[in-house]
C-alpha cells in the first residue's frame, strides 16, 4: 500500500522535530497557510451547503450542538479520578471541541480512496468548535467563587470571533452566496491548492508536536491512555449521532473524526483565559502530543472502517 | 538638554494576557508602552518561536516611579498565581520627560 503524502508531511516535521534539526517555518507562513486553509474548508463546505434547503439542517445542528456540550460532560467525571477539578474541565473543553487540521486531512482521506461525504460535515466542524468551551468553563468554576478568570463576555468574544470561527463561517458564507459559478475562477487557489498547503501546514504541526512530546515524561501513562482511550470512546459517539442523522459511510467517518479529535488552537486560548489555574501542558500534551497523531495515523483509517462495519 | 530620571518596568508574560494589560494601562493613564514577542526559558517552560498558541511579549513602559511600583504591584497580585510573569523596575534617565 502507498502511505499518504499528507501523513508523510506530518511524520517528516515530527522526525525533524524530535532529532532537534533546525527546520522551522516562519511564524508568518504557517498564519498565513492558516488563513488559507480556514477560508478552503469554508468555501468548500458553502459551495455544498448551497444545495441543501436550510430548514432540514436545523433539526441536524441542534443534535451536533448538544453533542459538544455532552462530550466535556462524560470527559470531565474521567479525567476527574486523576486530575484537578481545573485540568479535568480545561481538557474536556479540549476533547469537546473539534481540530480543524484533523478535519482536513480526514477530507483529504476520504477524497483519495474515492468515499463521497455529506457537505454539512464542515458547518458541523463549525458549531463543534465552541459549545464544549462553554461547557469546560462552568465545570471548573463550579462550586468556586475565586475570580480567577476573565468574565464571559470577554470570553465569548473571544471564541466566536476568533480567527478560526471568522474564517470557516465567513468563507461557508462565501461560498453558499457565491455558488459553483461564482468560485470557478478561483478554483486553483481555493480548491486545488487545498492539499499541496495542508502538506506544509502539516510540516510545521510535526515539528510543534515534536515539541510537546517532552510533557510525556511527567505524565506519561495516564496522557497515553487519556489521549488514545478517549478518541476511539468518543469516536463510537460520533458514529452513533451520525447514523441518527442518516449519514453514509464517508459522513460517519467525518463525524467520528469530529468527535474523537481535539482542539489545540481555539480551546488552549480560551481555557488559558477562562481557567487559568489549569496547567496549559497537560492539556496541549494530551490533545496536540497524542490524540492528533493518533487521529492522523491511525484515527482516521480505524473510524473509515468503524463507519464502513455499522453504515 | 537636560536628562530626567524616570522608571522603567519591562514585564515578560503570555501573550494570552497582552489585551487584559493594555486595557490596564489604558485605565492607569500611561502615556505609552511597547510591546514585542520574546522568546526564551522561565519557570513555565521554554519558548523556542515556533508556532505556540501561546507564546510569550515583552512590554516596556516608562513612568514616574509611584506609577510604575503601583502597575507592578497590580499586575503581580491579578495575574501572578497562574500566569508565567517576571517584572523589574530599573532607574533610567530620559529625555523630553513630559512624555511619561
Amino acid at each position: 500500500m502507498s502511505f499518504d503524502p499528507v501523513v508523510l508531511f506530518f511524520l517528516l516535521g515530527l522526525a525533524a522535530g524530535v532529532a532537534k534539526s533546525d527546520l522551522k517555518l516562519p511564524a508568518a507562513l504557517y498564519d498565513t497557510l492558516s488563513v488559507f486553509l480556514l477560508l478552503c474548508i469554508g468555501i468548500k463546505g458553502g459551495l455544498e451547503l448551497a444545495k441543501q434547503p436550510v430548514l432540514t439542517l436545523l433539526p441536524q445542528a441542534l443534535l451536533v450542538l448538544a453533542m459538544g456540550a455532552a462530550i466535556p460532560l462524560l470527559v470531565y467525571p474521567l479525567l476527574r479520578w486523576r486530575l484537578t477539578q481545573a485540568d479535568a474541565a480545561s481538557i474536556a473543553a479540549h476533547y469537546g471541541s473539534v481540530s480543524v487540521v484533523t478535519y482536513a486531512v480526514g477530507v483529504a482521506y476520504l477524497s483519495r480512496i474515492g468515499e463521497a461525504f455529506e457537505s454539512q460535515t464542515t458547518l458541523f466542524l463549525v458549531l463543534l468548535e465552541m459549545p464544549a468551551l462553554i461547557v469546560g468553563v462552568i465545570l471548573a468554576r463550579r462550586g468556586s467563587r475565586s475570580g480567577h478568570g476573565h468574565g464571559w463576555g470577554k470570553l465569548l468574544h473571544e471564541v466566536l470571533l476568533g480567527k478560526s470561527m471568522v474564517l470557516l463561517l465567513g468563507g461557508l458564507a462565501i461560498g453558499a452566496l457565491a455558488g459553483p459559478d461564482g468560485i470557478k475562477p478561483l478554483d486553483r487557489l481555493y480548491v486545488d491548492l487545498f492539499k499541496p498547503t495542508l502538506t506544509l501546514f502539516l510540516l510545521e504541526v510535526g515539528l510543534v508536536v515534536a515539541g510537546k512530546i517532552g510533557i510525556l515524561r511527567r505524565e506519561g501513562l495516564f496522557l497515553l491512555v487519556a489521549g488514545i482511550g478517549l478518541p476511539l470512546a468518543l469516536s463510537w459517539l460520533g458514529i452513533g449521532v451520525g447514523l441518527m442523522l442518516g449519514m453514509s459511510a464517508g459522513g460517519l467517518t467525518l463525524m467520528a473524526l469530529l468527535a474523537a479529535s481535539a482542539s489545540y488552537i481555539a480551546a488552549p486560548a480560551a481555557m488559558r483565559m477562562a481557567v487559568p489555574e489549569a496547567d496549559p501542558a497537560l492539556s496541549l500534551g494530551a490533545a496536540l502530543g497524542i490524540t492528533f497523531p493518533f487521529n492522523l495515523l491511525v484515527g482516521i483509517p480505524l473510524y473509515h472502517q468503524f463507519a464502513l462495519a455499522v453504515a | 538638554m537636560t536628562f530626567h530620571t524616570r522608571t522603567l518596568l519591562t514585564i515578560v508574560t503570555e501573550s494570552a494576557l497582552e489585551n487584559d494589560l493594555v486595557e490596564l494601562f489604558h485605565r492607569h493613564r500611561l502615556r505609552g508602552w511597547t510591546i514585542v514577542e520574546a522568546r526564551g526559558k522561565g519557570e513555565h517552560g521554554e519558548k523556542r518561536g515556533s508556532f505556540d498558541a501561546n507564546g510569550n511579549i515583552q512590554i516596556e513602559l516608562i513612568a514616574e516611579t509611584a506609577a510604575a511600583e503601583q502597575l507592578a504591584t497590580t499586575i503581580a497580585e491579578r495575574f501572578g498565581a497562574h500566569y508565567a510573569l517576571v517584572q523589574w523596575l530599573a532607574e533610567v534617565r530620559v529625555l523630553r520627560a513630559e512624555k511619561f
